[in-house]
């Protein structure tokens, strides 16, 4: 092949210009880590001469310096608040998931179930977070349950609809072919409709990492007495602004790590894409 | 078997002294095909009366404008659409029989690869689904159908690592795993630049001297048809039908030159006056 003749003439040859264009790639990635950390350290530091100079007291809005502090000394009560948000998240997180993808595989194979009952999730899906959860605390009562149940829900619909697109939106053409070579249904699923999904589930498990960490602090908001929403509803109505500021971080820290390791997942399992298009 | 000769002895470019020998009789033979769409706005006749039939080891190009039912042809033999009426025989067999027993390769017009899979993993999928898990005694693996198309060293890469005409190939290998009596092609070709599509015109000429499979070829090129093809069958459009079948007179053995020699554009300017309807 020609091809593999021109690649392997491309590998061996350093070429100035060629070194050059590296170096200025190097630059530019060096400079899109170090230009985001540096809007991140100028609005801290906004914020502290803010705080300072128009003498906001403590109890409004902390310095960042004194969150910092918070952060430390109160890390005990932090973490042990963290718990339980996680459990709830991630619980809920994989409930959510499993029951969407199951019913999206469903509704992909019998065409009657999707058309009866597709209208009616979407239908609940546009009720709002806020208004879904006191219903399931009065259905759950006061424990994990409830807020395992918000984050679950919250995290269904998403993949549920994108699950559904995934099976579905297959290259008419493979479809030819898998007819051609005359593969059952099931063949069919798990060597093509189940790849062609990964990429769809993949986006809405991202969505769905994120909000049923929402889900699970606003279920914690409506009747706890731990977790990061407890935590946050006492902080503010003891105007400890400073535990308050922390709790915030501490949980939105917690979203962004669950955040990362689905992307992270997504990178490890679907190679297949071009760069371009991940 | 049609492939006599186990593909694995061959290699690219070596012209064989002998093509196999294809068992004779008729390998496609359609009688008074029609084929009716019904949409909400109108009914279209995609194809009307149609009859031609196929030799076995022949190669035959399908040559018409847009809309001709070339590509609907093609599908009707593949069982993946049924006619409306009129009969279409398979080896003998109808063409829901041949393609359960895989008599049949295709290759689309994208190449209809699976993004997930390696070029190698792409060409072993015939194997994995079905209910044909073995290949037939003596018929060549994946890996010598990817080196008898010009990717050896490629088995590993992925569709999106692979250009556009390296895909097709990696499809046409993948079409040829167990060693099909009858290749269908639809297009194959046509999104290719034009310096791909004369090499893997040449190639396709060679792998079919080299294996003796029968090739049913669709395309809208004048010259891809008559440069591939024993025969050429004219199809005119609105509704398809057949205006002629054309043998081709050119030697077996053909390099891509023949196109600039008198005998080809004769046979050219033959096929362009029945494209443009002259009797």
């Amino acid at each position: 092949m020609s091809a593999s003749a021109d690649l392997a003439g491309l590998e061996t040859r350093v070429d100035p210009a060629e070194a050059e264009y590296r170096r200025a790639k190097r630059r530019e990635a060096i400079r899109r880590k170090v230009l985001p950390c540096l809007g991140i350290l100028i609005g801290i530091a906004v914020w502290a001469a803010l705080v300072d100079l128009l003498k906001v007291p403590p109890f409004i809005a902390p310095a960042p310096l004194v969150v910092l502090e918070t952060l430390v000394a109160k890390s005990d009560v932090l973490l042990s608040n963290l718990w339980p948000t996680m459990v709830e998240a991630v619980g809920g997180f994989i409930i959510g998931n499993v029951f969407a993808i199951a019913l999206a595989t469903l509704f992909v194979h019998r065409k009657a179930l999707s058309e009866t009952f597709f209208p009616l999730v979407v239908l609940i899906n546009s009720i709002p977070v806020v208004a879904k959860a006191p219903i399931l605390v009065l259905l759950l009562g006061n424990g994990f349950a409830p807020k395992i149940a918000i984050a679950a829900v919250i995290s269904f619909f998403p993949t549920l609809v994108n699950m559904v697109r995934g099976l579905e939106a297959v290259n008419p053409q493979a479809m030819e072919l898998m007819r051609v070579l005359s593969a059952s249904k099931r063949e069919i699923f798990l060597k093509l409709r189940l790849y062609n999904s990964l990429p769809y589930l993949f986006s809405a498990l991202r969505i769905s990492a994120s909000s049923s960490v929402v889900g699970a602090i606003v279920g914690e908001w409506i009747g706890s007495n731990y977790g990061i929403g407890a935590l946050i509803i006492q902080a503010t109505y003891a105007f400890d602004s400073a535990l308050l500021y922390a709790t915030v971080l501490v949980g939105s820290a917690f979203s962004v790590a669950f955040f990362m390791a689905i992307a992270l997942a997504e990178r490890l399992i679907v190679r297949w894409q071009p760069p371009a298009a991940a | 078997m049609a492939m006599a000769e186990p593909l694995s002895r061959l290699s690219p470019g070596e012209a064989p002294a002998k093509r196999p020998r294809a068992e004779a009789g008729i390998a496609v033979d359609c009688r008074d095909v029609s084929m009716r769409f019904i949409t909400e706005r109108r009914t279209v006749t995609a194809l009307e009366d149609v009859s031609f039939s196929v030799e076995s080891g022949g190669f035959m190009s399908l040559l018409g404008p847009s809309g001709c039912g070339k590509s609907t042809l093609l599908r009707l033999v593949a069982d993946l659409l049924a006619p409306t009426s009129g009969t279409i025989t398979v080896l003998g067999r109808t063409p829901r029989e041949a393609r359960l027993d895989r008599a049949l390769g295709f290759v689309f017009q994208d190449a209809a690869l699976l993004p997930w899979r390696t070029a190698l993993e792409n060409v072993a999928l015939p194997l994995e689904v079905g209910g044909h898990r073995g290949l037939p005694a003596g018929a060549p693996t994946p890996r010598e159908l990817l080196r008898l198309v010009g990717l050896e060293g490629w088995e590993g890469s992925f569709p999106h690592e692979l250009s556009g005409g390296m895909r097709q190939r990696v499809s046409i290998a993948r079409a040829l795993l167990g060693g099909p009596r009858i290749l269908l092609m639809d297009e194959p070709f046509g999104a290719l630049d034009e310096i791909t599509r004369d090499r893997l015109n040449e190639e396709l000429r060679r792998i079919w001297l080299q294996t003796g499979t029968t090739i049913l070829f669709v395309t809208h090129s004048v010259y891809e048809a008559i440069y591939l093809g024993e025969t050429v069958l004219v199809l005119a459009a609105n509704p398809g039908r057949v205006r002629a079948a054309v043998e081709i007179d050119l030697p077996r053995e053909r390099a891509l030159a023949i196109r600039e020699t008198e005998p080809f554009n004769r046979i050219a300017a033959k096929l362009r006056g029945l494209l443009a309807g002259e009797a």
